[in-house]
């Protein structure tokens, strides 16, 4: 299988120091990218390097064969981006929340009732998400990625706040979404059990 | 469940669920428009209580003052157009989404120019009439507002745009945007003392409404790559 | 062409190359100054209108032009910065900025200290001139104050450059709006468009302290970039082996 999404080359200096240095990987469809490291190894920056909120040193990285630079849109408009911050508004409700993140991308076609239910989170939908506690704000944030139609799961940390219930959830969707032909980049520090392909690139 | 050729949403609706969910945001915080209007009035009524109630003066200053008010009301409103995205991360969705960003930064300036523009636009004619101006003079005051205030919205996104996620950001903020500012204010606030004069005062209208759709076009996508590089 | 373009691009070799460069221009110009100077002062006769106060026009014209010209440089290099992600092209925007307020400050004073004996007073807001050159000193100021706010140093060329790109579109309309503005309360300006041709007397001093200035702002800015390139590229080994080499070896 060719790679879907790969990088060459990639060089990241952030202040005075360098990160990483001619990074290279290929990822096919239905495969895991683990980004490991301890704290302030560079996993986040890897990953917004990766989805093109940070801008390398040296080096690009490859959507479909062709250089992100060249297709902006068309790579922003294949991934969905789960982050340390939530990136939902504590005022809104659930509801108001992930309506609004519908017209940011492409929406899967599937019964929203069931993902609700599926992720626990069928009861708060009309409560404004400040008075949810951290790990339920944590799984509406999770609805963003069953809700969405694309290909790619970049998630920095998505096991943060969650119990014991909900990181065994997130690893189950996304060997669902693997086994679905979908790719994933994770960023984590702790120990992942997914069943699926799994590269690793460890950060020192 | 990944198919092929997935539907992008249109650039229409990510421009309409933008605006609609800032003004839904501002509806939950009604301090976020009340504030800047309290400050437009409060500074409207330093000025008399200052140089004296003299209606010759007033009506020879209003013009200026109700202007500059205008202005440090809006510079104060905008310092939170993108703080609160950035401090929350939906700035980060925002940016990676798949509606092109201009699109997205207007849909926000647009919403913040409802919120701190056109309420500014609709309460200044009361604040006119204290400063005497006759009614012609305050038609032009609110057209020049109207359009003022939606080039200093723009002008301003550049800004926050710029400041957002910095320490200090607000003074700094003002720093960048007052020396921009000031073509706005001064055509604005001159064609309202040319009408208050009685003298042709249609230049200055013609030259907000261009700098307007100019800013329109042009502010957005200024915008759209401060918000990427400040987010870096 | 482009391979010459590369190479003034890469950081070594224009340090190199400056410091070559830098005697050339501030030669030249600091003996056109010179000329300047005295035929200005001396030799120049006196203005009809003005009397010997004219005669400040040989440092407000030159500063007052070039205080222009760096906010250009300024935007050009912002520009080509973030299109062609050059970094020395970031560098010269860096470095420039302080020589541009330095410059509009000059020609501020200047305008003000030929305003006095021409209207009596210090300053006159009036006159369409200075008010833009006012405006764009505040605009070197929100530039250097966005720089010096950001840490990072490629984050803070960046958003400079979008600051300094959107600036100059704005510098324009300063300076058409302003003018409007002074011709609507009947300002009085110091320089007049389209007045009586000067004298050749007064006219060759005015030219060669243009140039003059120009060549030793070149010198100026040159030396700028260079401490900037050599602070920026601390780390590197060139700049590492340049320190390290031998005293008197370039």
């Amino acid at each position: 299988m060719t790679a879907k999404l790969s990088a060459k080359g990639l060089t990241l200096i952030r202040g005075e120091r360098c990160l990483f240095e001619d990074l290279e990987f290929a990822l096919s469809p239905g495969e895991l990218l683990l980004l490991e490291g301890g704290n302030g190894s560079g996993k986040t920056s890897l990953l917004r390097a990766i989805g093109g909120l940070l801008s390398p040193e040296s080096g690009e990285v490859l959507w479909n064969g062709v250089p992100v630079q060249q297709q902006r849109q068309e790579f922003r408009g294949a991934l969905v981006w789960l982050a340390h911050k939530t990136g939902l508004k504590g005022d809104l409700t659930l509801l108001e929340n992930l309506n609004f993140e519908t017209s940011l991308r492409p929406q899967a076609d599937v019964d929203t009732v069931s993902v609700y239910e599926r992720l626990g989170i069928s009861r708060l939908k009309s409560l404004p998400l400040r008075s949810l506690s951290a790990g339920q704000q944590r799984r509406v944030a999770l609805a963003r990625l069953l809700l969405a139609d694309v290909p790619l799961w970049m998630m920095d940390e998505p096991f943060t706040n969650l119990d014991r219930d909900g990181r065994k959830l997130v690893m189950e969707l996304t060997a669902e979404h693997l086994e679905n032909g979908g790719l994933c980049v994770m960023a984590a520090h702790q120990d992942v059990d997914i069943a699926a392909p799994v590269k690793r690139i460890v950060l020192q | 469940m990944i198919s092929d050729k997935p539907s992008q949403p249109g650039i229409f609706r990510g421009l309409y669920a933008t605006t609609r969910r800032d003004l839904l945001l501002a509806w939950k915080r009604p301090g976020d428009i009340l504030n800047p209007l309290f400050f437009f009035a409060m500074v409207c009524t330093l000025f008399p209580l200052a140089v004296g109630p003299s209606p010759e003066q007033l009506i020879f200053f209003g013009p200026g003052v109700l202007w500059v008010a205008a202005l440090l009301a809006t510079l104060l409103s905008l310092n939170t157009l993108f703080l609160s995205d950035h401090e929350d991360g939906s700035l980060e969705q925002l940016l990676l989404s798949a509606q092109p960003l201009p699109v997205l930064a207007l849909g926000k300036t647009l919403a913040h120019w409802l919120i701190s523009g056109l309420p500014l636009v609709i309460i200044s004619p009361l604040l006119a009439m204290t400063y005497h101006l006759s009614a012609t003079v305050v038609e032009v005051l609110m057209l020049t507002l109207f359009l003022g205030t939606i080039c200093l919205s723009l002008l301003g996104s550049i800004g926050a745009a710029l400041t957002v996620g910095l320490h200090r950001g607000t003074a700094l903020l003002s720093l960048l945007i007052l020396p921009l500012a000031m073509p706005v204010l001064l055509l604005g606030a001159n064609t309202v003392s040319l009408a208050a004069d009685n003298d042709p005062y249609a230049t200055g209208i013609w030259a907000l409404g261009a700098y307007a759709v100019a800013a329109l076009s042009l502010a957005p996508y200024a915008t759209a790559a401060a918000l990427r590089i400040s987010n870096e | 062409m482009w391979t010459f373009f590369h190479k003034l691009a890469s950081p070594p070799h224009f340090y190199r190359l400056a410091a070559i460069l830098i005697p050339w221009l501030a030669i030249p110009g600091l003996l056109l100054i010179a000329y300047g100077t005295y035929n200005g002062l001396f030799v120049a006769p006196e203005d009809y209108q003005q009397g010997d106060a004219f005669r400040i026009i040989y440092v407000h014209v030159p500063t007052a032009y070039l205080s222009m010209m760096a906010y250009m440089f300024m935007a050009v290099g912002g520009g080509i910065g973030l299109i062609w992600r050059m970094k020395l092209a970031h560098a010269v925007g860096a470095a420039v900025a302080p020589l541009g307020a330095a410059f509009t400050f000059l020609a501020l004073l200047t305008g003000s200290i030929w305003g006095r004996p021409m209207w009596g007073t210090w300053w006159e807001w009036g006159d369409p001139r200075l008010t833009s050159q006012l405006i764009l000193l505040f605009l070197y100021f929100g530039y250097m104050a966005l720089r010096s706010a950001i840490d990072d140093t490629a984050k803070a060329d960046k958003a400079s450059a979008v600051l300094a790109l959107v600036g100059v579109v704005n510098v324009v309309i300063v300076h058409y709006s302003v003018e409007w503005w002074s011709s609507l309360h009947q300002g009085q300006t110091l320089l007049k468009k389209g007045g009586p041709a000067m004298d050749p007397a007064m006219l060759y001093p005015l030219l060669a302290m243009i140039l003059g200035f120009t060549l030793l702002f070149g010198a100026l800015l040159a030396r700028r970039v260079r401490t900037e390139v050599l602070f920026r590229e601390r780390r590197s080994r060139w700049v590492r082996e340049l320190v390290l080499a031998p005293i008197g070896g370039r």
